[in-house]
């Protein structure tokens, strides 16, 4: 596949589509896809059919739109989003398309407060072009990067404007991606490997799902520079087999991108070759970690090792290895076509760019966002969030999952950046963000992070194999109206054991929910204590011993 | 001044650590010039006594009887002394933890008994499990050992009825 | 032919010490005798870090450092002992007693176990953290040897010798967390295992009672733990 080859599919795909008076875009990415989208996409092309109007109304499969919670949505004419579309109102849908007054509910403009503070550069094409269509995804400019950058780039040239864009990994540590990148490219020769870290666990977290559901293409470009950039001629994405969509859809684009020649051996008439692999995750949390994934990659299990050695030196069957979160890789495309300098001109000082936010909890927009980084919370929570619903008081907002931290009313202001989360006794995570209300009980919350951090521990060492289950156990006591205050001091010991004796991440940060929640709601804690009082209400006190 | 005022109590054990410190033997004899043994399965006293200065528990704490035992006992007591591997650990008598209480009583009383019975009220029921007497009660030294010596009692003894601090180093087992 | 490895030299506990660029920080301080506890580890298997009681500072780092895992640089400065380290140290033991149920009077290995010994040299004299009292059993079906759960600390020596040294693999681990197990082969009953030589290094190296020799009794578990070495030299395996 040569550049000018690429662009004749491109632009014939252009021309296919301009024909159509009408686009309807039907969101098929899993939230609106459990909702049944599908029978509202056939019912829309039924109709469209009925109504002799095929070649004038495209019904579209594109992937996610973002209000999950209203779903299955349609947008209709890049202009309005209709939610909640039933199968059988497909008629009157395609009737009143263009119309001033639309068929069922209120569609929501695009100007709507929940679209308005987004910036979307990682879900550019989310929700525009159809994930299962390589045409369609050539069609918006891509793989041109990717040829480029082969063709026209020196690999140190495509690390230098990775490093100048300022990108951080997005799976949630935050670790310079430029510099990783580097440190790969400069490992010694032989095999390298990159591998997509697409094993997303976090409880309420669906950002990396929704990349590889609305646009694999894009994953698979920055993979494919990547592999470039660091000399790497072998990439793994590793999905947990609980996205069978995600799945389908990478497998379908692989295939695609392999048949066109964009993948396998010399690339766009180059040297370079670059075949990629799928590797699906068996249902373990810590797999997540880095060391843990190379290790169930080789088929060993899924445990974690300590480092150094870090991957980047001795990674996937000892050979160096460059390990990306899905965000990042997906960051690589818009980072090479618009220039270094330009993505680090978004965001916040040491935070560049945008991050992916599953936004769910007390919040009126349940959804998946895209945001500068720099934001603060509360213009999350009351922008694209659109408030509290019920009228009720916002408490707290959960960020970075079982490793992440609930940061408190007074706090709200604080910029979302990695640095300041971490001070705020969070961490930045991979992109969950669950807002709770005066109806959460934190001792309750705390409990319900370290259940989860104690079935996925894998048992490898001992201070999160029994740390967890001790510390969920004084948490249980707590919960129960059991507990004395020795059982506190007991709980924040095991806490600082936890933290700095477990092997991996999981671990380490295992005690974060409970730290976080003990910095901010200690009296919340002495109530259930001192008091055997759930101020929330939400604990019954004196159920167990 | 009146001799210290020193206790032994057995509990779910297997008075081992009681024939240990019977081992101390003619030590005894000075012992008993600086102590006064109030309570004890060796001496003839129905009620602990409202003012123990030092007691040693053997044995873990087994059943409600037990554990209400204890709980008076520290409330009488100044220094509180878990001795042997039943009182610091639970010991032995962990061994019946892992299976509920019911099942026990069925399997000890009625299925391996030759006359099946079933315990009634006046025996004191037993704890979901066996517990380590600090699990139930603050405890101020630890003596492990199945049983703790002779001499490693006589240590423990010897330092506390002087006022010093027993350094206590034994393994458990 | 041997390659040629590089000295690196570094501070332990305030002391110099000097040590080959491939040595692990617990191998340097061994060789210069300084005492570092450790249970998972076990000279001629792999390290992996698990046991977390060789954690040990080194200045400019973050976090802690397992020491059997972690080979030495030049300049470093490591710190074996300290208050925090002791602490933790005697938590994790801590730790281990509580998961499991060990009943060191009544056990195989009394007298002769790790744990029990580094209870006492790190002066546990209790445990402050509720026992957990699982519920495992005994595999007895094999000829010679019996596997009591109850008693083992998941430390994996047996795992890494059979596979690392014997290369029989029989010896695996399954599901996770507080609910890993030891399995002989697809979880069949060891007697039954097709893959088991027999061969007995997993009875010497278990650190506890959990794998010992059928017909032995209390205290009678000896063990013999520095066999690995000798046997990879025998076998002209690079050193």
């Amino acid at each position: 596949m040569t550049r000018d080859e690429l662009k004749k599919i491109g632009e014939a795909e252009q021309e296919r589509i301009r024909k159509y008076r009408h686009q309807v875009h039907v969101c098929m990415a899993s939230g609106c896809h459990a909702l049944r989208s599908d029978k509202v996409r056939t019912g829309l092309q039924a109709e469209a059919k009925k109504q002799g109007r095929e070649g004038e109304v495209l019904v579209k499969r594109v992937g996610c739109l973002g209000l999950c919670s209203r779903g299955p949505l349609v947008l209709e004419d890049q202009s309005r989003i209709h939610t909640g579309v039933a199968p059988e109102e497909a008629g009157t849908l395609l009737r009143s398309l263009g119309e001033p007054e639309a068929a069922g509910g209120e569609p929501l403009p695009l100007d709507h407060p929940f679209f308005k503070g987004q910036r979307k550069i990682v879900m550019e094409h989310s929700g525009a072009i159809d994930p299962e269509r390589i045409e369609e995804y050539i069609a918006v400019g891509g793989y041109e990067q990717m040829l480029a950058a082969i063709i026209d780039m020196a690999p140190e040239a495509v690390i230098d404007q990775v490093t100048r864009s300022g990108l951080r990994g997005r799976g949630g540590a935050g670790y310079p991606t430029g510099l990783k990148w580097s440190t790969v490219a400069k490992a010694g020769g032989g095999d390298k490997y990159v591998i997509c870290n697409a094993d997303e666990g976090d409880p309420g977290a669906f950002m990396d799902r929704s990349v590889m559901e609305s646009t694999p293409h894009q994953l698979i470009e920055g993979m494919i520079i990547a592999g470039y950039a660091v000399g790497a001629n072998h990439g793994v994405i590793y999905v947990r087999a609980e996205y069978p969509l995600a799945i389908a859809r990478l497998e379908k684009a692989i295939g695609q991108a392999e048949k066109m020649g964009l993948l396998g051996r010399n690339i766009g008439a180059t040297r370079f070759s670059f075949d990629l692999q799928l590797r699906y995750g068996a249902g373990a949390f810590v797999t997540g970690e880095e060391t843990a994934l190379i290790a169930s990659v080789e088929g060993r299990r899924g445990t974690p090792r300590s480092r150094p050695p870090y991957p980047a030196e001795r990674g996937l069957w000892g050979r160096p290895t460059l390990i990306n979160n899905v965000e990042t890789l997906a960051n690589v495309v818009p980072i090479l076509k618009n220039g270094g300098d330009w993505y680090a001109g978004i965001g916040a000082e040491k935070s560049r760019g945008t991050k992916v936010f599953a936004l769910v909890g007390r919040v009126n927009n349940v959804g998946l966002i895209e945001v500068p980084l720099g934001i603060t919370l509360r213009e999350i929570i009351e922008g694209p969030g659109g408030g509290i619903p019920g009228g009720r008081k916002f408490k707290a907002v959960q960020t970075g999952g079982p490793s992440g931290g609930c940061i408190p009313e007074a706090s709200l202001d604080l910029p979302v950046d990695y640095e300041s989360l971490v001070q705020a006794g969070s961490i930045m995570g991979s992109g969950g963000m669950i807002v709770m209300d005066e109806t959460s009980c934190m001792v309750d919350v705390a409990k319900y992070f370290m259940q989860f951090c104690m079935s996925e521990s894998c048992g490898k060492c001992i201070p999160c194999r029994v740390g967890t289950v001790q510390m969920h156990h004084l948490l249980e006591k707590m919960t129960t109206g059991s507990a004395t205050g020795r059982d506190l001091e007991m709980l924040e010991e095991l806490c600082d054991l936890a933290r700095h004796a477990s092997l991996c991440g999981l671990g380490q940060s295992a005690p974060n929910p409970v730290l976080s929640t003990l910095r901010y709601f200690r009296d919340e804690y002495l109530a259930h204590i001192d008091e055997k009082r759930c101020p929330a209400g939400v604990c019954t006190m004196g159920a167990g011993g | 001044m009146s001799k210290p005022k020193v206790a032994t109590v057995w509990l779910d054990g297997c008075s081992g650590c009681h024939m240990s410190f019977l081992d101390m033997d003619e030590r005894l004899l000075a012992l008993a010039d600086r102590m006064e043994l109030v309570y004890s399965p060796l001496v003839d006293a129905k009620e602990y006594p409202p003012a123990v200065d030092i007691a040693l528990v053997e044995g873990a704490v087994g059943n409600e009887e037990q554990a209400r035992f204890v709980r008076l006992m520290r409330e009488r007591t100044r220094t509180f002394v878990s001795l042997g591997d039943c009182a610091v650990t639970s010991n032995i008598l962990a061994y019946r933890n892992p299976f509920p209480v019911a099942a026990i009583i069925e399997r000890v009383f009625a299925e391996t008994a030759e006359a099946p019975v079933q315990p009634g009220p006046e025996v004191p029921a037993l704890l979901p499990e066996a517990r380590p007497v600090h699990e139930v009660i603050p405890v101020d030294f630890f003596v492990p050992g199945c049983p703790p010596s002779a001499d490693l009692i006589h240590h423990v003894l010897d330092e506390l009825l002087a006022g010093r601090q027993p350094a206590i180093k034994n393994r458990f087992g | 032919m041997a390659t040629e490895r590089r000295v690196k030299t570094l501070i332990i506990d305030g002391r110099d010490v000097a040590g080959r660029e491939d040595q692990t920080i617990l191998e340097a301080a061994r060789e210069h005798g300084i005492w570092i506890p450790t249970l998972c580890h076990l000279e001629g298997l792999t390290n992996v870090g698990a046991c977390r009681l060789c954690l040990v500072e080194v200045k400019g780092m973050g976090k802690l450092l397992s020491a059997c895992t972690t080979t030495i640089w030049e300049g470093m400065e490591v710190t074996t002992h300290s208050e925090r380290l002791h602490r933790y140290r005697r938590s994790i033991i801590e730790l281990f007693l509580a998961e499991r149920n060990h009943i060191c009077a009544v056990c195989v290995a009394n007298r002769r176990c790790q744990l029990q010994a580094l209870a006492l040299e790190l002066g546990v004299d209790h445990v402050r953290y509720p026992y957990l009292y699982p519920r495992f059993g005994i595999d007895a079906t094999h000829d010679l040897f019996v596997l009591d759960h109850n008693r083992c600390i998941l430390c994996t020596r047996c795992i890494r010798a059979c596979s690392e040294i014997e290369g029989a693999n029989t010896l695996g681990m399954m599901r996770r967390g507080i609910h890993n197990r030891v399995i002989t082969d697809l979880n069949q009953p060891w007697g039954e295992s097709p893959t088991c030589t027999s061969c007995g290094k997993c009875v010497n190296v278990c650190p506890v009672g959990a794998i010992s020799q059928k017909g032995l009794s209390v205290i009678e578990g000896r063990k013999e733990h520095k066999f690995l070495p000798y046997l990879t030299m025998m076998r002209g395996a690079r050193p």
